[in-house]
């Protein structure tokens, strides 16, 4: 009655019957979160070191086998090291920059996507998924041993729903039977397929590609040197495939990901002689072990809204990508980051509920900004008519010898932060000459302090704390505005140069209002007590809903 | 932004048209296909500009 979806590579959480299924009335949770997937957990943490009562449920028992996410991207390692535990992933990943792209049998060209220096974190870093999830789990751990209110339960499948005014019941399956739980908020993170989605009647709309790839996650054996880059090929002419992906994992672990049309036997292809046919095609001689492999498919799909009442969804269960891009848990992980703090504040009666509509405005326009992404990649790659395909091979023909046509080759834009433009809790932008990078909405950009970084010392690790960021401003000590006290930063670029350049621009002197996101709300040339005060006013939901 | 120039601007039309045609001359229409697209991405590129382009396209639909 209670068998596993999938295989798991480390149990971590298994099941041990609570207290709250012997109990004759359900108890009340301030916050359930369904699924222990990166995102789950993330949000476990969020709240946990807010010290927000988290109860997460999951079905499994742990972190599943099978690598599926590898590239993290620097915005993902920002919001993990925000909850302590970006550094063990950064030490374990492997941090690339440089990636090639090559038609048929020769490279086109090849680029490198952190050019700039001065950035705690890499523009990516390559790791199992469940390494991912793994440190993300220690790190509850230790929050929970430090008396973070986290309780994670395995074996705990939800298998009703009934949502009401203020609050949810769930229906929750364990190896003891059934019991149900109540939630003043859930957090509906189950993953692509949500089974809560499903049971809300809700839907998930967009596009499936018919198209399937084969990935085999491989372990070399004894000396080869394939670099610590991203390698695409479109046409190969060795392996086989319409396009082919090489990366490298820790544990001298490579993904090779083939494209293998639609219209395959998953089975037949699945076969360890078949895929090893297709890799040794290209690797001519190289030994290697298998680690891995399976066969995906996707879809480029998103929920119309990711709050309904008192459920929020977040991850792959409100919006799914390809996979090219890696903007799946990258974007779930700031799904997240965003939500945390909003949910925080309303727990705390410290902003109304109103701002929890923003979380789904702005995270809408995430997910629209990278299935707008993946779906232009996709389409490149696998191009949907005749003429698209002429095109398509007419940018690789002139990339070859020209520079110009290099910018049309699309083998994956990968996950950039996401800036929340437009968007209703953006406050003031009254920094003349203020670099457009920092304009208010975006995720603060890192400069090297002392001998740290900024971002160490930016956004909320604790309470959901708004800061003002003084940068050669005369600021008061103590800010408080809204009922909130504020934390106060000061820098002077006269310590760190790249704060003048990411900060003030034209500008000689800026306060910007930075939100537990480290996304910026708002930014002036100096301190004006009303005008922070106001837009601290708009950043925590006072103006949603309101005719602006 | 600037505007698509749709005046008349090519000095001699027939000897332009006429290498047009004849870049094409032996070519199969695979091949021909090929071409075109990359003249047209060429082309864009020169242009640059994305709201001539846009008018662009708009004339060619007709
Ligand atoms: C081949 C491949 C490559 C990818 N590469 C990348 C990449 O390089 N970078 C990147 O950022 N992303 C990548 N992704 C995407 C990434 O894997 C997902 O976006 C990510 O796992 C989503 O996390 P999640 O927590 O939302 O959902 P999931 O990881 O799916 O977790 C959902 C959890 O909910 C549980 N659950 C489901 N139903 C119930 C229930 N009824 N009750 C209790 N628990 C339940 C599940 O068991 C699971 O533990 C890739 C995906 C694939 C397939």
């Amino acid at each position: 009655m209670f068998d596993d979806r999938y295989t798991l590579a480390y149990k971590l959480y298994p099941y041990e019957k609570s207290a709250d299924q012997d109990l004759d009335a359900p108890v009340r949770h301030p916050v359930v979160v369904v699924g222990g997937g990166p995102v789950g957990v993330a949000t476990a943490l969020d709240l946990g070191q807010q010290g927000i009562p988290v109860l997460v449920l999951d079905d499994h028992e742990g972190v599943g086998m099978g690598s599926r996410a590898i590239c993290f991207s620097k915005r993902c390692l920002e919001v993990a090291d925000r909850y302590g535990c970006g550094t063990p992933m950064v030490e374990k990943g492997v941090t690339w920059n440089l990636g090639k792209v090559f038609h048929r049998d020769h490279k086109v060209f090849e680029f490198n996507l952190l050019p700039e220096d001065g950035h705690k974190y890499p523009a990516f870093i390559n790791l199992q998924q469940p390494y991912f999830e793994s440190f993300m789990i220690e790190r509850l751990r230790a929050l929970q041993a430090e008396g973070a209110p986290i309780q994670l339960r395995g074996k705990n499948r939800v298998d009703a729903i009934e949502v009401k005014d203020d609050h949810v019941v769930l229906t929750v399956m364990t190896p003891d039977g059934p019991y149900t739980v109540e939630a003043d908020w859930l957090v509906a993170s189950d993953g692509a397929s949500s089974p809560l989605r499903d049971k809300l009647g809700l839907g998930f709309t967009g596009k499936v590609f018919r198209d399937s790839f084969l990935i085999a996650d491989i372990r070399m054996k004894g000396d080869v040197d394939f670099p610590t880059e991203r390698w695409f090929w479109f046409e190969p002419s060795h392996g086989e495939g319409a396009s082919m992906l090489l990366h490298r994992q820790p544990d001298n672990v490579w993904r090779v990901d083939f494209q293998i049309g639609w219209d395959v036997d998953r089975k037949e292809e699945l076969k360890e002689e078949n895929i090893r046919r297709r890799l040794d095609a290209f690797l001519q001689g190289v030994e290697y072990d298998m680690v891995w492999s399976s066969i995906y498919t996707f879809q480029c799909k998103r929920m119309e809204r990711f709050r309904h009442g008192r459920v929020f969804f977040a991850g792959d269960a409100a919006h799914q990508v390809s996979p090219f891009g890696a903007r799946g848990a990258n974007s779930g992980m700031q799904d997240v980051d965003n939500l945390g703090w909003k949910l925080g504040l309303v727990i705390q009666g410290k902003a109304p509920e109103a701002l929890l509509d923003s979380y789904s405005d702005e995270r809408v326009h995430g997910a629209d900004e990278n299935i707008l992404n993946s779906t232009r990649s996709t389409d490149f790659i696998t191009p949907k008519s005749e003429i698209s395909k002429i095109f398509r091979d007419a940018v690789l023909a002139l990339s070859d010898t020209h520079d110009f046509a290099r910018p049309f080759v699309n083998s994956g834009r990968l996950s950039v932060p996401c800036y929340y433009d437009g968007l209703p809790l953006n406050g003031a932008d009254d920094l003349p000459g203020g670099p457009a990078r920092a304009r208010p909405g975006a995720p603060c950009p890192d400069v090297p302090l002392g001998d740290g970084f900024l971002i160490d010392r930016l956004g909320a690790r604790k309470g959901a704390t708004f800061q003002i960021l003084a940068i050669d401003a005369e600021v008061p000590e103590r800010v408080s505005a809204q009922g909130l006290d504020l934390e106060v930063v000061k820098v002077s670029a006269a310590d760190a140069p790249l704060v003048g350049e990411r900060y003030l621009g034209a500008a000689s002197s800026a306060v910007y209002l930075i939100r537990p996101d480290q996304h910026v709300a708002a930014r002036w040339e100096a301190w004006d007590e009303q005008a922070v005060a106001q837009a601290l006013g708009r950043a925590i939901g006072l103006d949603m809903g309101k005719e602006l | 932004m600037g505007h698509l120039n749709t005046s008349r601007n090519v000095a001699r039309a027939d000897d332009v048209y006429q290498m047009l045609i004849d870049a094409h001359e032996g070519k199969t229409k695979d091949e021909s296909d090929a071409f075109n697209a990359r003249l047209i991405l060429t082309l864009m590129n020169h242009i640059g500009d994305e709201a001539v382009i846009a008018e662009a396209l708009a004339v060619a639909e007709g």
